[in-house]
């Protein structure tokens, strides 16, 4: 079943000049109850961008410029600013990037769970909030004496953790997390995505994992959606994507990526940097970078269209037809 | 003198005092200490590419500073090209083992000098550790000054140039008026390499340079750290807690756990017959970039001890998967299990 259906989402940040930079260009996504979307990109490429636009958080210079958000059939973006409210954190809930940073140090871990519980309506008593706070940091594997402590007397993982269980107080059916293992060590990464695909199976959740790491998205996700410069590039399952990726620009991303299990094979990196928002290329977003040995003057010119290639596998290419 | 390695570490300790409060200090309580670095010795041959892979906390980051002589080991030697780091740095005079380049004779501050500019350092955050307010010319041509090296101004600008063109930045002119502010992540990752290139350095020790940066642009830097030891012959010491970029260019891997070295070998072997349980659990949890070969992930629970109580025994038994009873006993010493392979671990 499909729980979130984002169509044709457009966002544009205004700047101080009056311009408008098109920040995320007809984004198309859709993720079903229980499965995992991958969303990867560079620093930049408007990842994050989509996730605020869809929770409706953008900072005020951003503008939804068209697209639907539809949860449940119902349109996030037509709802007013109260509805909204009960959606959040309810039944889309959000693990910010950094947010293990953001722990009030002068509180303990248990009692921000507790607010969240109580200001998000799922109980009126604090001492059922208590409890559930309780249960929740039992669920990502803290003892819930330690919640009785403050966030400086946890690791970073462990406040990843705490992080993590406020974001499930209200039971949401969707997760996203963003660069949920970012500046953590690689031991406690794997610590940390072990809980995230743990939660996922067990309360059936829809979880949306940003990251600009392929591999943690190889190792988490059911679906990959690869952006670049604001747009979609490929979208298509898991398998595809690493196996038989289409689109140029996945393609490099592989291959700029390590695998441990070759050691000494070389690395490809990308020349060039994204493209800025101040200044989009005309044509394919990816044109200045892509070495493709089919480029031609039409990829500078036309934004290629996203067609779907063989069911499910969508790539953003004018020679999307060229190998299929 | 080729086989003099450059640099060679014997057994390096680093113990940081605990602060003691007010009460510890009236019973006379024994300061207690941090034992960041507990015993390690490993040598680099001259351009040779060594890693130091651990989490944090391991001390890897600790042996960069005391190999570049920013902080003064608690116990043991950090010999540079045979001349004893740590004593330049605290200015005892050279050490007995010194006896090379001519060094000897110089004064203090001379050596010191001379240490800095032929062992440099990069930092790990491009967007910390360069100086906003400098164009990526002063950023890079300061050293010179510094070291006083060049004549002229002229001289100076050559110098920075090809320093910049080295680490890919070409046309140097295009850059070198600029602020870091204005540069991409990766940019301003080549300014802090050709920062410390621009004294032709004979060991350079890289202190995770690529860990803030997109994996794209990670390929890049490690592209040229690579090139730089082909086509210049440049020792680097490469701190990281990744293992899979650590595989892709380095010489040989040092896995660090809780102030000791566990596991020394060549890369190649390392990654592909662990000996040492850490090393395996370590490999086991580095993401596979393709779906079809997801495997078991061997995660350790917990994370690294404290380093002011280290567990008696083998240091890593808590949390060893393969522990036995003996563990909890016998620290177990590195030693040689091939040629160049070493592991600290009684059942390997």
């Amino acid at each position: 079943m499909t729980v979130l259906d984002v169509r044709d989402l457009s966002v544009d940040y205004l700047t101080d000049e009056g311009n408008a930079l098109h920040a995320v260009e007809s984004v198309n996504l859709r993720v079903e109850q229980g499965r995992s979307l991958g969303l990867v990109g560079e620093s930049g490429c408007g990842k994050t961008t989509v996730m605020m636009a869809l929770l409706r958080l953008l900072p005020q210079e951003g503008r939804i410029v068209s697209g639907q958000v539809l949860f449940d059939g119902q349109d996030l973006l037509s709802l007013s600013e109260s509805g909204m409210r009960d959606i959040r954190w309810r039944q889309i809930s959000m693990v910010f990037q950094g947010a293990m940073n953001a722990l009030n140090p002068v509180r303990t871990v248990e009692s921000r769970i507790v607010e969240a519980l109580l200001v998000h309506g799922s109980t009126p008593l604090r001492s059922a909030a208590r409890r559930r706070a309780g249960e929740l940091l039992h669920l990502v594997g803290i003892p819930p004496e330690r919640g009785q402590q403050y966030p400086h007397q946890y690791s970073g993982g462990m406040r990843q953790r705490a992080v993590i269980a406020m974001a499930l107080a209200c039971s949401p059916r969707i997760l996203i997390a963003d660069e949920p293992t970012t500046a953590l060590d690689v031991m406690i990464q794997a610590q940390i995505l072990e809980l995230l695909e743990e939660l996922q199976r067990e309360l059936d959740l829809a979880l949306i994992l940003v990251t600009h790491d392929l591999g943690m998205v190889a190792e988490v996700c059911d679906e990959v959606l690869v952006m670049y410069g604001g747009m979609v590039a490929e979208y298509a399952g898991t398998d595809e994507v690493f196996n038989d990726p289409r689109h140029p620009y996945t393609q490099r991303l592989l291959e700029a990526f390590p695998d441990v299990e070759e050691p000494g094979s070389a690395l490809a990196s990308i020349p060039g940097a994204p493209p800025r928002l101040d200044d989009l290329p005309p044509g394919c977003r990816f044109e200045p970078r892509c070495q493709c040995e089919w480029r031609e003057a039409i990829c500078a010119e036309k934004v290629p269209p996203l067609v779907e290639i063989t069911p499910g596998h969508r790539i953003a290419c004018h020679w999307a037809w060229r190998s299929v | 003198m080729a086989a003099q390695p450059i640099l060679e570490v014997r057994g390096l300790f680093k113990y940081f005092a605990v602060a003691r409060g007010v009460w510890e200090m009236l019973t006379h309580r024994q300061p207690r200490y941090v034992r960041a670095v507990d015993g390690v010795s490993f040598a680099v041959k001259r351009g040779e590419i060594l890693a130091l892979v651990g989490e944090s906390g391991s001390g890897k980051t600790t042996v960069g500073m005391n190999v570049l002589g920013l902080q003064h080991p608690t116990r043991g030697h950090v010999l540079f090209d045979g001349c004893d780091v740590s004593e330049w740095a605290q200015g005892h005079g050279p050490s007995v083992e010194a006896d090379c380049s001519g060094l000897r004779d110089m004064n203090r501050r001379r050596r010191v000098m001379e240490l800095r500019r032929r062992a440099q350092m990069v930092f790990q955050d491009p967007y910390e550790s360069l100086n906003p307010r400098q164009t990526v010319f002063d950023i890079v041509a300061e050293p010179l000054e510094i070291h006083r090296l060049t004549r002229s101004r002229g001289e100076k600008r050559e110098r920075a140039k090809v320093a910049l063109e080295t680490c890919g930045l070409t046309p140097a002119e295009h850059f070198w008026g600029r602020f870091p502010a204005e540069l991409s992540g990766g940019q301003r990752q080549r300014v802090v390499v050709a920062g410390a290139l621009v004294l032709e350095p004979d060991l350079l020790v890289a202190d995770e340079p690529v860990s803030m940066l997109d994996v794209s642009i990670r390929a890049e830097i490690l592209n040229l750290l690579h090139a730089l030891r082909r086509e210049r012959g440049i020792t680097i010491l490469y701190t990281t807690h990744d293992l899979a970029t650590a595989g892709f260019f380095t010489d040989r891997m040092a896995v660090m756990y809780l102030g000791r070295i566990v596991e020394l070998g060549p890369t190649a072997q390392v990654l592909s017959e662990p000996c040492h349980p850490y090393t395996r659990a370590l490999i086991s949890v580095v993401p596979v970039p393709n779906p079809r070969r997801r495997h078991r992930r061997t995660i350790l629970q917990g994370e690294i001890p404290n380093p002011i109580d280290v567990p008696p025994g083998c240091r890593f038994h808590p949390r060893c998967p393969d522990a036995v009873a003996a563990c909890r006993e016998i620290d177990p010493e590195l030693r040689q299990i091939g040629p160049g392979r070493r592991v600290a671990c009684i059942r390997a």
